[in-house]
């Protein structure tokens, strides 16, 4: 039985509110999409609701954290990453404040609402700021450890949370150590950097490489930044050829990320899974996922042509 | 204290300081110096300048933040930082920005300088001061042109949702902005009107007579944030800077600071 990482977000937010009472949540008025109601059931008095103003709800979570509250304030990602991107650029992360973001419906998992909702440049966005840190959990057990990092972390940290439901691929045993990426399967001949709901796309397509004799690494960047350069580059070492997965776009995301640490490395053979500088568009999430290209099989040409 | 004669001490500090850089806002900083000078020497409670972060102090957010070498003249004289600094404003290695930076300056609250920001940051502090149970007030020092910042609102909207009678919010309404009167560029209406439709408890004063503004901040309210609407004249103190668009933000010539200077002697 899987979980929709939103309602993970949720559970954890309570499971923090519970050892410290200085958490405190906002919403724009979608608490019960990005599941930060489960927080607001439980401690009625620590919620507040913004309606549907993005720009002063960080603007408000900003002033919670300089008198030494921690506030988690959620909204969808397009939203809080976009609409709200100067409030969290000026009043958040240039005065490095001590805000969390856990914005849901990030990327085109969202399915149905379309293109005007589903975020595939939210990492972009956040990454790109100075006192930043990015996570993107893979699963619901991943999620509530990336709560409670973020809680221990002196600064704002973006949590990209999606909507979909799925397995555990991560167990409670699983470190999660902020900038510290996770080698979930090793492998000599490629290797798959991936982020979020990618994750188990890229198990499968290294299953289907070492069915062809191909040995391939699957490595979780969980976090996005601080990036784990340290991993990367030994990865490029060992591997012929590195390949990125994201369901984000491949400008500014994850594939960006990963080439910043590469360039300079001459002969890195890199391609980038994830979207193509295009917007999205109404469908089911598995219909999108297949109509740009976040599939298995993509990923399986993809690591193919870095070894051709 | 001699309102008038730290007045134009106070100014004077302001045009040294913007001289010396030769860039800043010297229009929209001699519009608020009574403003913020009933606000530092008389109203807001708990200051010490040896303990800047003081948990149970008055907050102040001053949202229009180019205005900010007024601020940095009164934190001066108040003992949080020396005088001496001022003559670094804007250079590299100041501890004096540009904008306001609290986690440079002492005394400084919170960082401005993008407009519209400041109401939110403060309806935020008031806020969580609530929550907390805590008794300090909040203070946010708008300016006009920056009213037609659509945060402004969304702050507004909230604040009498949450019925913050700790926060009060004080306009700097000279009428005057860049690119030239509220009215050319963006009239603001009836913004008095406007604050009371939101659910604000208003006011109207001289925001160039302290005893006014001081007044209107002590005036009792319950369950409704306040308003305090101060009519000033942006470049208050220098002759052929008030009223004038074109000094919201042009360096000092030599000549116009000698005669400025002679102007504000006390």
């Amino acid at each position: 039985m899987g979980k929709s990482l939103r309602v993970a977000y949720g559970e954890a937010l309570v499971k923090l509110g519970q050892k410290n009472d200085k958490i405190v949540a906002l919403d724009a008025d979608l608490a019960h999409a990005t599941m930060s109601a489960t927080f607001a059931e439980a401690f009625p008095d620590r919620f507040f609701n913004a309606g549907i103003a993005e720009c002063n709800m960080m603007g408000m979570a900003a002033g919670f954290a300089h008198t030494g509250y921690i506030p988690f304030a959620s909204t969808f990602a397009l939203f809080g990453s976009g609409r709200a991107y100067e409030i969290i650029r000026n009043s958040i992360a240039y005065t490095n404040t001590n805000v969390k973001f856990g914005l849901s419906h990030s990327g085109l998992s969202v399915g149905e609402d379309g293109g005007s909702h589903q975020s595939i440049e939210d990492v972009a966005l956040m990454r790109e700021m100075p006192n930043m840190t990015v996570f993107v959990p893979c699963d619901p057990t991943e999620m509530e450890k990336a709560v409670f990092a973020a809680a221990e972390i002196d600064g704002p940290v973006y949590i990209r949370v999606a909507r979909p439901v799925c397995e555990d691929i991560t167990t409670e045993d699983t470190p999660f150590i902020p900038g510290k990426a996770n080698i979930l399967k090793d492998g000599n001949d490629v290797c798959i950097i991936t982020m979020g709901l990618m994750v188990p796309i890229a198990l499968k397509a290294a299953e289907m490489l070492e069915a062809e004799g191909i040995s391939a690494a699957v490595v979780n960047m969980h976090t996005v930044k601080p990036i784990d350069a340290e991993t990367i580059l030994a990865m490029n070492e060992k591997c012929k050829g590195i390949v990125t997965a994201e369901e984000h776009s491949v400008i500014g995301g994850l594939g960006s990320a990963v080439a910043e640490v590469l360039a300079g490395h001459a002969g890195a053979k890199f391609e980038r899974v994830g979207i193509q500088d295009k917007f999205g568009k109404s469908g089911k999430p598995a219909e999108l996922f297949a109509a740009y290209g976040l599939t298995a099989e993509n990923i399986v040409e993809k690591c193919k042509a870095t070894l051709a | 204290m001699n309102y008038e004669k730290k007045a134009k001490e106070l100014r004077q500090e302001i045009l040294k300081s913007l001289f010396a850089c030769q860039s800043g806002h010297p229009g929209g900083s001699l519009s608020c110096v009574e403003i913020l000078m009933a606000l530092y020497y008389d109203e807001m409670k708990n200051l010490d300048p040896k303990d800047p972060k003081k948990a149970d102090r008055d907050r102040l957010v001053l949202s229009k933040g180019h205005a900010c070498p007024t601020l940095y003249a009164i934190l001066a004289d108040l003992g949080y930082f020396p005088k001496e600094d001022l003559a670094h404003l804007r250079q590299i290695d100041s501890h004096l920005q540009g904008h306001p930076d609290c986690n440079k300056t002492p005394g400084v609250d919170m960082n401005t300088g993008s407009l519209g920001q400041g109401m939110s940051l403060a309806t935020g502090l008031a806020l969580a001061a609530k929550h907390a149970k805590a008794d300090y007030k909040v203070y946010a020092v708008v300016g006009d042109g920056e009213c037609q910042e659509g945060i402004v609102w969304e702050a507004a909207m909230s604040a009498a949702h949450y019925k913050l009678d700790n926060l009060c919010v004080l306009l700097d309404y000279n009428g005057l902005q860049i690119d030239g009167t509220n009215d050319q560029v963006m009239g603001l209406g009836n913004i008095v009107e406007k604050f009371k439709a939101f659910g604000f408890e208003c006011f109207e004063v001289d925001g160039h007579n302290i005893e006014e503004i001081d007044k209107a901040i002590e005036a009792p309210v319950s369950g409704k944030p306040k308003f305090i609407c101060c009519h000033t004249i942006k470049g208050k103190g220098v002759s052929f800077m008030e009223n004038q668009v074109g000094w919201h933000g042009r360096p000092l010539k030599p000549e116009e600071f000698e005669t400025a200077m002679k102007e504000l002697e006390a």
